[in-house]
């Protein structure tokens, strides 16, 4: 068992390892690993340390970032909200953030990391909204055994909220002008394509800041699961706790859709893969699992459509669908419960 | 007992789209006077700036009619046939269904005519109805409110990725489908609405005539058996008539979401859920709530148009919501 539960974070490391490795050769040009690793280490080869440093290097440590950003996230919420389809893109806090910053895009004309501010509005306004009506909606009213689970009526919650966010989306990409309006739609779409070092830098310092912050939430996080009451008589401030996850949750979706945009599923697939391949949650699978997502989807999209350039949200987006689909024949209680 | 009701509540719907018909005609970034209206109708003159404007609004209320009536009829027999109070062809992935097999048919086959738009349309909403039913049936819980919304949603973000594909990979299907992608009204004249009347009429004979039924299958698959329905045949042909009323209707407006959600739960307050009642009513609000939201749409940003399908959304999404906390239990 033990040698399991080391194994399987080595593969995934060796797997990111490789998607990374694969990002920066793959493509036209194709590089050469002894050209890639001299480029890499310093040395100035015409044609190929442009290629290297400035596109593909970056693109591949955003997508890496991004992914195990977006699966810390989505685990965070799936596992406080006690429900696999309560990721922050299912339940519409990517949604919000977007549509804060495409608001913020067509009225301001904000670009870059100025629309972090927006998306971190955005989601966290969505993100309250949504868990203000979670909670009216224990299971079976307040104090039956349901105790802080979320049943699925509250994902109707999300669609609905998501639905209307989608319909803000349209209307501002409808009056943006030609140009601006491509641009809008394709970092909505998501990807990291056009990534540079100094958002990756961003999206690092994040990292940086959030994991210690949410690896020291964990274990209450663990205590919450036991259910409120439980949580209580054990001293844990449940409601403080709860906030402060869902602050964390919705600052590394934030960060993330500010950067890449919003990944499609790439939160709501990383949580259950890895519970499903670890027979158990796991955030360090999960963060794992969302780089491999996102690296490959990317690879996937830079190589596989000819000339064309498939963004990495594109992919996610439409194997998401069927696994979400999959979830909902396969599981037990229409998705509630665990 | 319900008779007066209904009667004041058919007279008041018929005052309120008369109402809706003329501010439709006459609200908007130019506004026309009562009496021009008049001596247009009177002595139609091409001269004139606002005969002119009349003639191009009477296109687009024309199509609100259609689109209202179809949209409203489809939502009051998706609920009725599903027993399910959230279904809209919206939420159940019809409209996502249609809009994929539109873009599909620009992308592969440069389909430009609303005809070539409507039979991708119907193709497309039929398969993502079936698609959506079958997914949720097999779900342990079956095909209950909660899985069919889920599965619906599922679908319209696989579909919207297609979509996304597409565009992506045909630079200049970027801006038909970025404006089509959003419902309006103002993008079709007559001979497109026309071309789209067949099937709208046929739709909407259909599930008006198949308003026992649902009232039958209101009570369950075995009562309804039981009061001689023939339950799998009566949902075929309502499915039917629900795929050619939206197929129609995205045609003509592209993706107009929650307004078959919204009006009949709006008629089921004022009359309750007989479906004798509860689908006449809904066919003759439908096209108020829509041109009312329509012609709020004009003037509320000026000088641009916000388009009437933003505008359902923002009027359904909390009527959705309203319905969810509302019910103890999301059922009919």
């Amino acid at each position: 068992m033990t040698s399991r539960r080391l194994l399987l974070p080595l593969l995934l490391v060796l797997a990111v390892a490789g998607l990374l490795t694969a990002r920066v050769l793959l493509g036209t040009p194709f590089v050469y690993a002894d050209l890639a690793v001299r480029a890499v280490l310093g040395e100035q080869i015409p044609g190929v340390s442009f290629i290297v440093m400035d596109d593909r290097l970056p693109a591949a440590v955003v997508g890496a970032l991004a992914g195990a950003a977006l699966g810390l996230s989505g685990t965070v919420f799936q596992t406080l909200l006690r429900n696999p389809l309560a990721s922050p893109d299912v339940i519409g806090v990517t949604l919000g953030s977007a549509a804060a910053a495409v608001l913020a895009m067509a009225v301001l004309d904000a670009q870059g990391m100025a629309l972090f501010w927006w998306t971190l509005l955005g989601g966290l306004g969505t993100a309250l909204l949504v868990l203000w009506v979670a909670r009216a909606h224990r299971p079976g009213g307040p104090g039956a055994g349901g105790a802080g689970a979320v049943d699925d009526r509250f994902v109707l919650v999300g669609l609905g909220v998501a639905a209307g966010f989608t319909a803000v989306i349209q209307y501002l990409l409808s009056r943006m002008e030609s140009q601006q309006a491509g641009d809008a739609m394709h970092w909505l779409v998501g990807s990291v394509a056009g990534a540079t070092w100094p958002r990756a830098a961003v999206l690092a310092g994040s990292l940086v800041v959030l994991v210690p912050l949410l690896a020291g939430l964990v274990g209450r996080l663990r205590i919450l699961q036991l259910g409120d009451e439980t949580a209580t008589s054990l001293g844990l401030p449940v409601p403080a706790t709860r906030i402060a996850l869902v602050i964390v949750g919705v600052l590394l979706s934030s960060f993330t859709v500010a950067v890449a945009g919003p990944l499609a599923f790439v939160a709501f697939l990383a949580g259950p893969l890895a519970r499903m391949i670890a027979a158990r949650p796991s955030f360090l699978l999960a963060a794992l699992l969302g780089a491999v997502l996102v690296l490959a989807a990317d690879v996937a999209g830079q190589n596989l459509f000819g000339r064309h350039e498939m963004p990495a949200g594109v992919i996610t987006g439409a194997l998401g669908a069927p696994f979400l689909l999959w979830m909902l024949v396969r599981s037990k209680t229409s998705g509630s419960g665990r | 007992m319900p008779a007066r009701p209904t009667l004041l509540a058919t007279a008041g719907a018929l005052v309120a789209l008369a109402v809706a018909c003329v501010l439709s005609l006459l609200v908007g970034a130019r506004t026309v006077p009562l009496d021009a209206a008049w001596q247009a109708a009177l002595a139609f003159d091409p001269g004139s700036a606002d005969h002119v404007v009349l003639a191009s609004r009477l296109q687009r209320t024309l199509a609100g009619l259609a689109v209202g009536v179809a949209l409203a009829l489809a939502g009051a027999g998706l609920q009725g046939m599903t027993r399910n109070p959230l279904a809209d062809p919206g939420i159940l992935g019809l409209n996502s269904g249609a809009a994929a097999a539109v873009a599909t048919g620009v992308y592969l086959f440069s389909f430009s005519s609303v005809t070539q738009f409507m039979a991708a349309g119907f193709v497309g909403a039929a398969l993502a109805a079936v698609l959506v039913y079958a997914l949720a049936a097999a779900s342990r819980t079956g095909a209950t409110p909660i899985t069919l919304a889920i599965a619906g949603a599922a679908v319209t973000a696989g579909l919207g990725s297609l979509v996304h594909a597409l565009v992506i990979l045909d630079q200049g299907a970027l801006d038909r489908m970025r404006l089509w992608q959003v419902g309006t009204l103002g993008a079709r004249d007559l001979g497109d609405l026309a071309a789209v009347a067949p099937a709208l009429l046929i739709g909407a004979v259909i599930v008006l005539g198949a308003a026992r039924a649902l009232n039958a299958l209101a009570l369950g698959d075995d009562a309804a058996a039981g009061l001689g329905v023939h339950v799998g045949r009566t949902r075929v042909v309502l499915g039917v008539g629900i795929v050619l009323l939206v197929g129609a209707a995205v045609s003509l407006a592209g993706p107009v979401g929650f307004l078959g959600l919204v009006v009949p739960h709006a008629v089921r307050l004022l009359v309750g859920s007989d479906h004798r009642r509860l689908l006449p009513l809904t066919a003759l609000l439908g096209p108020v709530v829509l041109l009312l939201a329509d012609v709020v749409g004009r003037v509320i940003a000026p000088p641009a148009e916000v388009q009437v399908g933003v505008m359902t959304a923002l009027l359904g999404v909390p009527v959705f919501l309203v319905l969810i906390r509302t019910r103890k239990r999301v059922a009919l």
